[in-house]
This record gives C-alpha cells, sequence and structure tokens, in this order.
C-alpha cells in the first residue's frame, strides 16, 4: 500500500546517488510519504517506542560489553566495577536493566494493542507472526541477559530455566549438557550466554526490518479495523505520525527515567546483589516480572512434561491467533462480546503473572490453574465459537465517516475546528 | 449457546481464585519497621555527619569480621560520600595492614594501606573465616544494602513505585541490629545461634555485636543500639551506592528537561493535526495513493 515515490532528488549528488542506490527514495517513501491511517489512537505509538528502545538497548549494552568480564569469577565484581568506577556507569547499567523491563512493557502493549483491535486478521497474519517471533527473541535475549550480572538469581535462574527442556523424553538431557556446555551450569554456560546476549539484539533488529517490511505492505490497521479507501481516509506518516510518536515516547522516557534514576532497583530482585554460590539455593528462585505469568503457567501443572509444554504453547499459541479467531470483524469496539473475554484475559494475564511471583502453596496453585485454564480456553474455545455466534454491530463505512461522525477525529486531541487559529 | 451465563460462571471461577491470593497473603508482623532516611525519596541525599558515625561503627565493630572488598579508601574523599579529605582518607588507609607481592625475592609481605587499596578483608579466606568463627561465614559487606529487602506484598509494593520508597535493605539491617530478643515460647534456638526477631527462620549465626556505649560518639549524638544500628545502616547504604547523589542530582536535570521537551513535542503534535483540520487541502494536496481494498 506504499504511496507512489514522488522523491525528486534536487541536488546533483542525489540525483546521482538516486541512479545507483534510491535509498533516499525508499526512506521518503517509508517514513515520510507513507499513508497512515488518520483515526489511530496513542496505543499505536508502542511501535515506535518499541524501536527507540531497541536502539537503546544496543547503545547501552555495546558500551557496558566494553567493561564486562563473562567469567564466573570476575563477572559479578566486573559490574560492580561499572557501577564504582566506570564513569557513568551506574546510568548505563541501570538504563539497561530497566531497559529491558521497559522494552517489556511497551512490548505488552504492543500485544494487547493488537488482540483488542484485531491487527493478526487477514492481511496481517505474517506480521503477527513476525511479531511473536520478535516477542520469542526478545524472551531468550533479556533471560540471557539477566545471567550476566551473575548473582544468585542470575545463576539460578539460569539452572530451572536450561533444566526444562531436560523434560524433554530421550534426548533431554544431552540437550540439557549441550546447553550447558558441562555437566552444570558454569563458566562455559556464562560464556556462550554473553556471546548470544550480543547476538541476538541484531538478530532481532533483522526480523524487525521483516517485521515494518511486512507492515508496509499491508498497511496499518486502525481502531475502525475498517481498511482505508481514499486519501480523505489517512495523513502521510511525516509530520502527523512521527510527531504523534515522539510525543508518546518523550512520555514514556520520563516513567523509565523515574525508575532508572529514583527507583532503579525496584524491579530487580535484592538476591542477584549476592554472588552467584551453587552450593546454596535460595529460598525462592523468581525469574524476572516479565516472565512471570508463563512462570505460573509452568507451576500451575504438576507433571514437568506437561508443565513445559504449556509453557511453551503458551506463547506460540499466539503465532495461530490469526485462524484462531474465527470472526470477520477486527476491532473490539463492534464486538461487545468479545471485548469482555478479552478484558478478562487480561486480568487473568495479570493474576498469573502475581502467582507467579509468590510461593506455589495452597491457594495459590488453584488460582493459577484457574487461570490457566482460562488462558487456553480462551484461544481454544471462546475465540473460534465467539467468531460465529457473536453478533457484531455496524461498521462504519469508511475511516473518514466514524472520524466525522464523533465530531472529533480520533487521532486528534485537538478540539473540533471551531474558527481558525492563524 | 448462552453467553451471559457461561461469562458469569468464568467471572465467579476467577473472584473464586483471586480470593484465594487473599486468603494465602503473608502477615506482616516480622515486618522490618520503616525508619526515616535522609537519602530517602528523589530529593534525598547521604547525611556526611551520619555516614562518618556509621563508618565509625563499622571499623569499630563490624570490621572485626566482615569484609567490605568493593569498597576503596579512596571512596571515602569521593564527593556525595562521608566527606573526608584525601589527607584524612589516607591516615585511615594507613591504619590498614593489605597483602602486597610477590616482591623481589618472591614473597608476599605486609605494608600499610596505601588511599588506592580497596578494604583489606578481615580473613585471608572464606576458609579462615570459618574456621575462627565456628564455622559460620559473615557476608562481605559491599552491597548488602541492596542485597537485603523485604517483601510487603499487594498493595505496599505498587506504593512503593509511586512514593519512590526503596530503603528496605537499610530498614532491615537497622532493624536485624535491634531485633536480638528473647525467642518465643517453644522456639529452639540451634547451639551457636541466636535468635533475632527479624532474620529469616530467626536464627542467626552473629552473636548481638552492639551494646549501648560501645561505640564513642564525640558529635553529641545519643550512643544507642538504635543510634548505631541507624548510622551504619546509612554508611552500608553508601558503600552500596556510592553513586546515589550523582544519580538524584542528575535525574532531576533529566527529568526538568523530559517535561519540558515532552511540552514542546505535545504543543507541536497539537499545531500540526489541527493545521490539517482547518485546511484540509494540507491531506488532499499529496499525490494519490492506490489502496488496495478501496
Amino acid at each position: 500500500m506504499s504511496g507512489h515515490s514522488t522523491y525528486q532528488p534536487r541536488s546533483p549528488f542525489m540525483q546521482w546517488m538516486e541512479r545507483r542506490l534510491p535509498i533516499a527514495s525508499l526512506v521518503y517513501s517509508s517514513f515520510v510519504a507513507y499513508p497512515t491511517p488518520r483515526n489511530l489512537n496513542y496505543w499505536w505509538t508502542f511501535g515506535g517506542i518499541l524501536a527507540f528502545m531497541l536502539g537503546v538497548q544496543i547503545v547501552t549494552g555495546v558500551v557496558l560489553a566494553m567493561h564486562y568480564t563473562p567469567h564466573v569469577d570476575f563477572a559479578f565484581n566486573s559490574v560492580e566495577t561499572i557501577m564504582r568506577d566506570v564513569n557513568y556507569g551506574w546510568l548505563l547499567r541501570y538504563l539497561h536493566a530497566n531497559g529491558a523491563s521497559f522494552f517489556f512493557v511497551a512490548v505488552y502493549a504492543h500485544i494487547a494493542r493488537g488482540m483488542y483491535y484485531g491487527s493478526y486478521k487477514e492481511p496481517r497474519e505474517v506480521l503477527w507472526i513476525l511479531g511473536v517471533i520478535l516477542f520469542l527473541l526478545m524472551i531468550a535475549t533479556g533471560f540471557m541477559g539477566y545471567v550476566l550480572p551473575w548473582g544468585q538469581m542470575s545463576f539460578w535462574a539460569a539452572t530451572v530455566i536450561t533444566n526444562l527442556f531436560s523434560a524433554i523424553p530421550v534426548v533431554g538431557g544431552s540437550i540439557v549438557s549441550w546447553l550447558w556446555g558441562g555437566f552444570a551450569v558454569g563458566n562455559p554456560t556464562l560464556n556462550r550466554f554473553y556471546s548470544l546476549h550480543y547476538l541476538l539484539p541484531f538478530i532481532i533488529v533483522g526480523v524487525v526490518v521483516l517485521h515494518i517490511w511486512a507492515l508496509h505492505m499491508v498497511g496499518q490497521n486502525n481502531p475502525t479495523g475498517v481498511e482505508p479507501k481514499s486519501d480523505q481516509d489517512t495523513v502521510s506518516f511525516t509530520p502527523y505520525a512521527t510527531v504523534k510518536d515522539s510525543f508518546f515516547i518523550g512520555l514514556f522516557c520520563i516513567v523509565l527515567a523515574w525508575f532508572v534514576f529514583y527507583i532503579p532497583n525496584y524491579l530487580g530482585h535484592s538476591d542477584n546483589y549476592i554472588m552467584a554460590n551453587p552450593g546454596q539455593t535460595p529460598t525462592h528462585i523468581v525469574p524476572e516480572w516479565y516472565y512471570l505469568p508463563f512462570y505460573a503457567i509452568l507451576r500451575a501443572i504438576p507433571s514437568k512434561l506437561i508443565g513445559v509444554t504449556a509453557l511453551a504453547s503458551s506463547i506460540i499459541i499466539l503465532a495461530f491467533l490469526p485462524w484462531l479467531d474465527t470472526s470477520r470483524v477486527r476491532s473490539a469496539n463492534y464486538r461487545p462480546l468479545y471485548r469482555q473475554f478479552l478484558f478478562i484475559f487480561f486480568i487473568a494475564v495479570i493474576g498469573l503473572g502475581y502467582l507467579g511471583s509468590q510461593e506455589p502453596v495452597g491457594g495459590y496453585v488453584i488460582a493459577a490453574r484457574i487461570l490457566t485454564i482460562y488462558y487456553f480456553a480462551y484461544f481454544l474455545i471462546i475465540l473460534p465459537l465467539l467468531g460465529l455466534f457473536e453478533t457484531t454491530r455496524p461498521l462504519p463505512n469508511s475511516i473518514s465517516e466514524s472520524v466525522l461522525r464523533s465530531g472529533v477525529p480520533v487521532g486528534a486531541s485537538a478540539p473540533p475546528p471551531s474558527g481558525a487559529r492563524r | 449457546m448462552n453467553f451471559h451465563r457461561s461469562r458469569i460462571i468464568i467471572a465467579s471461577a476467577l473472584a473464586a481464585s483471586l480470593s484465594g491470593i487473599a486468603m494465602t497473603a503473608a502477615s506482616a508482623e516480622d515486618a522490618p519497621p520503616r525508619q526515616h532516611w535522609s537519602f530517602a525519596g528523589p530529593f534525598g541525599l547521604y547525611d556526611e555527619a551520619q555516614l562518618q558515625r556509621g563508618f565509625k561503627v563499622y571499623r569499630e565493630v563490624c570490621s572485626t569480621c566482615h569484609s567490605l572488598k568493593l569498597l576503596s579508601f579512596r571512596n571515602l574523599a569521593d564527593p556525595g560520600g562521608p566527606g573526608f579529605t584525601e589527607a584524612q582518607a589516607a591516615t585511615v588507609a594507613a591504619t590498614f595492614q593489605v597483602t602486597d607481592g610477590p616482591n623481589d625475592q618472591g614473597q608476599m609481605f605486609q605494608r600499610p594501606g596505601k588511599i588506592s587499596d580497596n578494604f583489606p578483608p578481615p580473613f585471608p579466606n572464606d576458609q579462615a573465616a570459618r574456621a575462627a568463627l565456628g564455622g559460620k561465614l559473615p557476608p562481605d559487606m559491599s552491597v548488602l544494602a541492596k542485597a537485603r529487602s523485604y517483601e510487603w506484598g499487594f498493595p505496599q509494593f505498587v506504593i512503593d513505585a509511586f512514593i519512590e520508597y526503596q530503603e528496605d535493605g537499610p530498614d532491615y539491617i537497622h532493624a536485624l541490629l535491634n531485633g536480638y530478643t528473647d525467642p518465643p515460647a517453644g522456639f529452639a534456638v540451634p547451639p551457636g545461634g541466636q535468635y533475632n526477631k527479624y532474620f529469616p527462620g530467626g536464627a542467626i549465626g552473629m552473636p548481638k555485636p552492639l551494646s549501648d556505649g560501645q561505640v564513642e560518639y564525640t558529635d553529641g549524638t545519643p550512643a544507642t543500639v538504635d543510634q548505631y544500628g541507624r548510622d551504619v545502616a546509612a554508611f552500608l547504604m553508601w558503600a552500596a551506592e556510592p553513586t546515589q547523589d550523582a544519580r538524584k542530582r542528575l535525574g532531576f536535570q533529566v527529568m526538568i528537561f523530559l517535561i519540558v521537551f515532552t511540552g514542546l513535542l505535545y504543543l507541536t503534535k497539537k499545531r500540526v493535526w489541527h493545521a490539517a483540520e482547518v485546511d484540509p487541502s494540507l491531506l488532499e494536496s499529496r499525490p494519490p495513493t492506490e489502496y488496495p481494498r478501496g
């Protein structure tokens, strides 16, 4: 749906360049002239926020890697050296650690927006699946990054998570030794996690390029779920989307700065300031907060193999969402029942997150089981049936019609035109 | 198919699971009482005099058993710390004996500490510490104040994010030093252990380290265990996070910048979108685009 490139190079150099490598017109058609629905709300800014956060993580990460020592005897102290003796090392580390958390805040908002407005539906299935792959890559990268400071939680999280693979029948034990590079989590494990933690972000960059490419083939979804039909339905990416994204990135940075500068250890675990000790198991091993819902699903099931299968399925199932949701209507705004089930789903995920942080005893286990059943029932039973039985509300004929009917363009926060200001 | 009924069933099942959460929530009777810290909150900075008193307590009491390996003598003279001069820090360093070497004869040797040295540990290795202390290993104190916390649970942990409270580590250290009480009836204190109501499990290996009047204060501050505990906890917080004052100062500047910049971005956004509404020709003057489903 890309617009015709109207980029006309003016300078002789750019004309020369255009005939050899038309990169300027590619950027122009992708990020300037690209038509974007005029009714996008602020939930659509999280894509830009994610791109921004990926940049922040790579820049801070590359500098941290200049000072970090990937060795079991030195890793913990090298992180403390960064905190104490490297110029602004505390800022780099706290930005990187809290940045990872906020990367996940943004990706969860981005996924929730996709689910609410049905952004995974035809023709955006490949775009959505690429997003699920990005989410998986983020999970792997975040997990390996958490191991690097080599604190107690780093070590024991690595032990618990790599041990999950031992549930695989026959080859499980061999896979775990292969992951460890030995017979326990040790120096070879730390070294390969460091290597992969440096590699995966660049694979993420590559998949992000595919994600954006796929996006620009099919165009953005919008709050009505009705495709743009004419130029009245769209605005150009620059300046309209650019300035709106920038504003929200600014707001996002304020919240990030709140954590980085004032409560930098709030999202971490105090046990990770104790150096890894293979001889002493912490009383309560918990992963980072952004994995807690999946951790709760794992622990809700008594059988290890089934638990691990459920854990993997709970993420993989997202890739099948375009086909599990049978409704032809995209936006939850026109699907009253779907909307309620979806909000219950969001509450269930938050509930699982809380349960994942608690010890699996008594009522917590029962609660986790109920919420796990709802998690899977939502995808496998509710969504397929809902599309067949639900009575949806009438859709607007076009984006511009919905914008004009509500009086205020949904995407704009400015008041309705009541006389020109200047 | 009755969706309303199935929705009610699901909602009540979820409500039941949430009440399960409420029932199992732990009681907070052994929670370390929260103290007033000069370094709490967005503008809270370390109190120089308190850090100096805390250092005195560490040096005269804690350092007999606890190492402080990551802290250097030069840190005592760093800005945002106890405010020693370089000469004072060098004097402190010289009172410690540091193992150096090997020398030209291949021998390790002892020499007085220099300002560039880290605090030497009281025992040459963990095994020596265990041998001297009846099998117990006192933890290194370099990041101890960040390595201890208390799980307040919901809703306090949400409130703490807004009031910017993250002083659970020093609270715990202060509480622990004041937590040596008689064990409750029926509590079996293991041999060689002590009862401490704030130590997880209740039985701590460390004997009560402080008593009133043990460390002399010259600035008129009361020489009580309560005050010692507060001062040494503040000192250990600084030892764990010596860059905190710089962080909060820079944070304030960054916040001001971000709020002003984001405000300007908001006004720009408003202006740009408003112009397009007042004059739709701004949108229609674009070259035409093909919409596949148009």
